[in-house]
């Protein structure tokens, strides 16, 4: 489902952020992606979603040949892709209705159906209450479930989270792992960056580990080892 | 198609309210910078009037001696007339010249007793010339003074009023060379002072475009709500400074009568109002359009 093929990510010869990565994941997995700060985490994540583009390499998403997409196919293909941030990236000048209405917007859907689903989508996460507030009424762990909501509303095929909860404490934090794996349960891939280790040590699932620049383990049931 | 118009129109008037603070500012900016290029635009009419008053007032004037014969005289006309340079050439009859004196010179008794003790009109026939360039009155009057003429004609008054002629010419020359370099540095700063104000409000949301993009949306989503922003931006501007600027021009028009008797600024400005106001919409329109357009393509890089 998601191909990453001998790829390569190179700032410049002192900052090699990735180095001759592979890996397969397939449909429906739930895989974490952990390492230290500067691993590669993000680099991967950034790779994913087309923010970045590889050195070398070839990544490749259902139909899409990632490293190849032009300027202008970029919107197309990241619509197929719901993206968690560790700054929640909410657009600030928008209510909470009107944020995760945006995700089906951009899509053209019509208002009907951005209005039937807005607020179930709300529901799921447990928000209904706060339609209408802007982001900075919201507490850290609110404003992460708003980006969860406008991530899955368009029922992407992938949900890719750089560091969820990297921002949270640990009550929020589960809440959000919680979520994660209901969307998962639900029928889409769920790519976990993480530097958590309790986390990737309760989920008992795939475990991809990066170590400067490379996937040093991936093992189908992992935990977090990293050695010193 | 429609439905994504409609929520870019939408956005565009939703982003205008909820930074209300920062679309005051904006417009503040953008209301100055009408402002001075209207006031451009009043200022060029101004000097085009002044300078062509000037112009009107150069003439030089061919005294015929007393004993040349009329047809002569109207012979030499029609040459000038038929001359480029030549914009009017009047004939004065020396009793049309004595009538005009005498209404002149009504209310004083000696002037009319002198004349009539003297007998006969002492005053000569003559052309008066008016050319379209003041430049060209040096031709004209060496043409005049040309050999072949000097049996008809007693005086040509160019030569007693050269000075003053060539120092109108400098005058007007270099009104209209300055009138055009400061209207020039004038609309630049002021497009400039906008354009950057507007920049400076779309840097704030740098972000956001970043953001949508990320979420999947195309440019057009993202870039028409600032479009429609700077349309606003223009419309309000124009309408404001024209509101400013209104009643200013009805408090100057005394005041400019003053200086250039032929100027009714605010004739001008009534007869003028509609285009004028078109072309402050269009100014603000097109310097809050381009202003967005080019800020936004900045940060949709991602």
């Amino acid at each position: 489902m998601i191909t990453f093929q001998n790829v390569s990510k190179i700032y410049n010869k002192h900052s090699v952020a990735l180095d001759n990565v592979s890996f397969k994941i397939n449909l429906k997995e739930f895989v974490s992606i952990v390492g230290r700060s500067g691993a590669g985490k993000s680099t991967i994540v950034k790779l994913i979603i087309a923010e970045e583009k590889p050195t070398s390499g070839r990544i490749i998403f259902d139909s899409y040949e990632v490293n190849k997409l032009k300027f202008s196919q970029f919107p197309k293909y990241r619509r197929h892709i719901g993206t968690i941030f560790q700054d929640f990236r909410l657009l600030t000048g928008k209510t909470v209705f009107e944020n995760i209405a945006f995700a089906l917007e951009v899509e053209g859907r019509p208002q009907k159906e951005i209005n039937e689903f807005v607020p179930q989508i709300l529901n799921l996460v447990g928000l209904n209450d706060k339609m209408q507030s802007f982001p900075y009424e919201l507490s850290g762990g609110e404003k992460q479930r708003v980006a969860i909501a406008r991530a899955m509303i368009n029922q992407p095929e992938v949900i890719v989270a750089d560091e969820p909860t990297g921002n949270l404490d640990p009550f929020n934090t589960w809440e959000i792992i919680k979520l994660l794996m209901k969307i998962n349960e639900m029928g889409s891939i769920v790519i976990l960056a993480t530097h958590n280790k309790e986390i990737i040590n309760t989920l008992g699932q795939r475990v991809i580990t990066v170590e400067k620049g490379r996937v040093i383990r991936d093992e189908e049931h992992g935990r977090f080892i990293l050695t010193n | 198609m429609f439905v994504t118009l409609s929520r870019i129109i939408k956005y565009g008037f939703q982003n205008f309210l909820r930074n209300g603070w920062l679309s005051t500012a904006t417009i503040a900016v953008m209301i100055l910078a009408l402002f001075v290029l209207q006031g451009l635009i009043i200022f060029n009419v101004l000097a085009k009037t002044a300078i062509t008053a000037v112009q009107n007032k150069i003439d030089i004037s061919v005294y015929f001696k007393s004993n040349v014969a009329e047809d002569e005289m109207l012979k030499l006309k029609k040459t000038l007339e038929d001359f480029n340079e030549v914009k009017k050439v009047e004939y004065v009859s020396r009793e049309q010249a004595l009538a005009e004196f005498q209404a002149r010179h009504k209310e004083s008794s000696i002037v009319s007793q002198a004349i009539e003790e003297l007998g006969e009109n002492p005053l000569l026939a003559s052309l008066n010339i008016k050319a379209h360039d003041p430049k060209q009155y040096i031709s004209l009057a060496a043409f005049l003074n040309n050999e072949s003429l000097q049996p008809l004609i007693e005086k040509v008054t160019y030569a007693q009023n050269q000075v003053v002629i060539e120092r109108l010419i400098r005058i007007v020359d270099t009104a209209r060379r300055g009138g055009v370099i400061l209207t020039l540095i004038a609309a630049l700063i002021a497009v400039l002072v906008a354009f950057n104000t507007i920049r400076l409000a779309i840097y704030t949301n740098r972000e956001t475009i970043g953001i949508m993009r990320l979420v999947g949306a195309s440019n057009n989503l993202i870039r028409g709500p600032y479009i429609v922003e700077g349309i606003l931006y223009g419309l309000l501007a124009a309408a404001l400074s024209f509101a400013v600027i209104t009643p200013l021009i009805g408090y100057a028009s005394p005041y400019v009568v003053n200086f250039i008797p032929e100027m009714n600024l605010q004739n001008y400005f009534a007869e003028n109002f509609l285009r004028l106001l078109g072309y402050q919409l269009l100014f603000g329109i097109i310097l809050g359009v381009f202003s967005s357009f080019i800020a936004v393509r900045r940060y949709l890089q991602v």
